[in-house]
């Protein structure tokens, strides 16, 4: 299997999509990772489950700007290089 | 006198001077132009007194000031720009090895299974340099053998008549990404796992960037005594690299306390740590099964 940075970039960017496309309302809830039922109290450690919500969660409010930006820099490249 | 201040002004000053100018104390070799002192706004046209023979055009030095001004510029907030990100600081501590050092860390990966401290030793809070600990990671030894890797897969795929140039950017590249990939997942790994202990992206880097010794050691062994002493050395190596991450990382690193914790994260901890050494295997014999055929 012979990669490029340029497919790894392309990877991630799938990656980070798959994410940001989770709704929390529609789908997120209904499995049970909704953001709002995931804080248990203040105990020390937070288990695999509220890590992997938290890390949905900020991925969501954080890349949220950031994707358009490089979805559409890519649409272009795409269009015009093939 | 013309004081001008365009570019296209040099051609017409060469008969405007009567008096012999002070400041040129050489031939004028420059067949024409004349070294006009004044109109040109560029700081660095004393300087291209000196060298106006050789330039012979005091736009050209005054165009080569100026970009060396913008090129120093760059430079500075290229360096700003680049110590917000990596602390050049901590990138030094990984640097600082000597003869000594590499050579017992080489012995070391080959042959683990003597040494018997395995602890990171401190110095007031702050790990001692690779110069005086043994187990500190430090990033020379996996530069050195990812860059010795790319030159022998050329080097392998030249004797099967194979090589072409692009194949060597393939392969590094093919490799970097692969780093990259485990890095991530360790990274990822390690912080679901919510193990909190000093293990940096560098740390991660270097434990993962010691596995290009044993492919340098399979591919070299594959190619001078062929398949067989291909898969000897690549079980040895492997199962040395193997050994050599689970007491590096479980002693040194990643539970620092064994004794807090319920024992559901100590086994995340301990499904870490073996998941990454059983990782190492395979990408050793991915990377490096075509090229002993």
């Amino acid at each position: 299997m012979a990669f490029t940075l340029y497919s790894l970039l392309q990877a991630a960017l799938l990656c980070v999509n798959a994410i940001a496309v989770l709704h929390e309302e529609r789908f997120l809830k209904n499995i049970g990772w909704g953001t709002d039922q995931g804080i248990g109290g203040f105990g020390e450690e937070p288990g695999i489950k509220s890590q992997l919500m938290n890390l949905i969660r900020s991925v969501r409010t954080v890349m949220r700007v950031p994707l358009i930006i490089v979805n559409s820099v890519a649409i272009v490249l795409l269009l015009l290089f093939g | 006198m013309a004081y001008h201040s365009g570019y296209g002004a040099h051609g017409s000053k060469h008969r405007a001077r009567a008096t012999p100018d002070p400041s040129s104390l050489f031939d004028d070799t420059s067949g024409g132009y004349s070294s006009q002192p004044g109109g040109y706004p560029a700081p660095g046209v004393d300087v291209a007194f000196n060298v106006n023979h050789l330039l012979g055009d005091p736009m050209a030095t005054a165009a080569m000031a100026y970009g060396s001004s913008i090129a120093s510029h760059g430079k500075d907030m290229v360096n700003k720009e680049l110590h917000r990100f990596v602390s050049v600081n901590k990138l030094k501590y990984f640097f600082a090895v000597d003869t000594a050092y590499v050579a017992k860390k080489l012995g070391l990966l080959v042959f683990p299974y003597t040494h018997q401290n395995w602890e990171v030793q401190y110095n007031r809070d702050v790990p001692l340099p690779p110069r005086q600990d043994l187990n500190a990671p430090d990033l020379y030894i996996p530069t050195m053998a990812f860059i010795t890797y790319v030159l022998l897969a050329g080097m392998a795929l030249g004797i099967q008549k194979r090589f072409s140039p692009e194949v060597l950017g393939l392969c590094a590249s093919t490799a970097l990404v692969w780093m990259v990939i485990e890095v991530l997942a360790l990274l990822l790994g390690l912080y679901l796992a919510t193990v909190r202990s000093e293990l940096s992206t560098f740390h991660l880097l270097a434990y993962s960037g010691y596995k290009y010794v044993g492919m340098i050691l399979s591919v070299l062994t594959g190619l001078l005594f062929g398949s067989d002493g291909y898969y000897v050395a690549l079980a040895w190596t492997s199962s040395a690299l193997m050994y050599f991450i689970v007491r590096s990382l479980r002693t040194a690193a990643l539970s620092p306390d064994s004794m807090g914790g319920p024992s559901s994260q100590q086994r995340v901890q301990l499904y870490l740590t073996l998941g990454a050494a059983a990782f190492q295997p395979l990408i050793i014999y991915w990377l490096t099964f075509h090229l002993v055929r």
